[in-house]
């Protein structure tokens, strides 16, 4: 499970939906590794407008980052500044969270993810 | 040809030795990576995108949208989702680059709005028409995964979902539910009555870039080679109907049907189909 995944998942259950602290799923006794990945940064720039920033900034001092910014970076910062695009890259494609839970803030599900597979079944009656 | 979906589900029917059957058979990798193939030329990406692939399995399709290379606007990041632990665990052996999870499309797609610029799905919807137990529906599974698509695609987003449906009820059905979820659908045959057809729903959200297109799967395939368009809203001004019976034109169509029986026709002349003088 990549980090820029866990931006855009959000709980399952059906009465989640409305519910507007669904999401982000906070990670528990997440286990990350870092894999190595091109940079690609045609992808990230593309990316950017639908990156949840404080979703993100979130998860980030949750798997225990050092805090990001306060404000998202432009398009303009990437393609000027190759650190921000590193670190960027770095955070969103190349941390993988390979063991531990998702938990989300309004119902409580815990989410397992086992080998990088986060396992999303639920009972049909949550559905 | 016995069709899986009628015996069992899929998460019971792909088992560890089915999930390696499928993966390492060179047929079946063949047949998913050229229709993968086709599903990206559908989608027509021009930049590195986001995918969702929705019955991913052991990451075939996902291998091909990784390839892409960055002059055909690749490679592709994508997230895969399956609801059979085995084929998840071929793709966790064949170390595919995207991400996996382990859900039930029809229980709906759980992203957040707008995530996806596209959608990919490879031989996967037709075992939403399958419902296991009785609390579930197949036209409700439809449903909640159609929904849940279309809100997790972004504007002017696409999806190609290739798939086998059983029978004209069931493509039917399929095509129902994606056009209630709010989707621009429509569906794409190739090989048309032969036994290898194959059919590709294409399915748009909103207008964006696609409204100088036409905003629908006709427009999609405008200027693509080998495609015949049947529009049903397109009245059809030509065909059989026009020719009056009896008329020059009806006549020399009979003749040339005749001809390519490898009947004996008398050649066409001026006098064909004239009318005789009145005799008295």
């Amino acid at each position: 499970m990549k980090v820029l995944s866990l931006n855009f998942l959000t709980c399952a259950v059906k009465t989640c939906k409305t519910q507007s602290d669904s999401y982000p799923l906070h990670p528990k006794d997440a286990e990350l590794v870092q894999d190595d990945i091109e940079l690609n940064e045609a992808f990230l720039i593309n990316l950017l407008p639908r990156i949840d920033w404080k979703a993100l900034s979130t998860t980030a001092t949750e798997l225990g980052f050092p805090a990001l910014p306060s404000t998202p970076p432009t398009p303009e910062d990437l393609r000027a500044d190759a650190k921000t695009l590193r670190d960027l890259h770095n955070l969103l494609l190349e941390t993988q969270m390979v063991e531990g839970k998702l938990v989300c803030a309004s119902c409580g599900h815990e989410y397992a993810v086992r080998e990088g597979i986060a396992n999303f079944l639920l009972p049909s009656h949550l559905v | 040809m016995s069709r899986p979906e009628d015996t069992l589900s899929a998460d019971i029917h792909y088992n560890d030795t089915e999930a390696r059957k499928y993966t390492t058979s060179s047929r079946i990798q063949n047949i998913q990576a050229s229709m993968a193939e086709r599903a990206l030329e559908l989608l027509d990406l021009k930049s590195p995108s986001l995918i969702l692939d929705v019955g991913c399995g052991s990451g075939l399709s996902g291998e091909i949208l990784s390839a892409v290379p960055p002059d055909e606007g690749g490679p592709h990041i994508w997230i895969g989702m399956d609801i059979a632990p085995s084929m998840l665990d071929v793709a966790l052996q064949r170390d595919v680059e995207g991400d996996l999870m382990l859900a039930d499309i029809g229980q709906g797609v759980p992203f957040r709005a707008g995530t996806f610029d596209a959608a990919i799905s490879i031989s996967a919807i037709q075992w939403l028409c399958n419902a296991e137990s009785s609390d579930i529906s197949p036209m409700g599974r439809l449903s909640r995964f159609f929904d849940g698509l279309y809100a997790s695609l972004k504007r002017g987003g696409r999806a190609v979902c290739q798939f086998y449906p059983k029978n004209d009820e069931q493509k039917k059905m399929i095509t129902g539910a994606a056009v209630k979820a709010g989707f621009g659908a429509g569906l794409l045959e190739d090989d048309p009555e032969t036994k290898n057809v194959k059919y590709y729903l294409v399915l748009t959200v909103g207008g964006g870039s696609l409204e100088e297109k036409g905003g629908d799967i006709t427009g999609v395939v405008k200027g693509m080679d080998d495609v015949d368009i049947l529009d049903s809203r397109i009245q059809k001004k030509s065909g059989k109907g026009e020719l009056k019976k009896g008329s020059k034109a009806w006549i020399i169509h009979k003749k040339e049907q005749m001809e390519r029986k490898g009947k004996v026709v008398k050649a066409t002349s001026k006098y064909t189909g004239r009318k005789r003088r009145i005799a008295f």
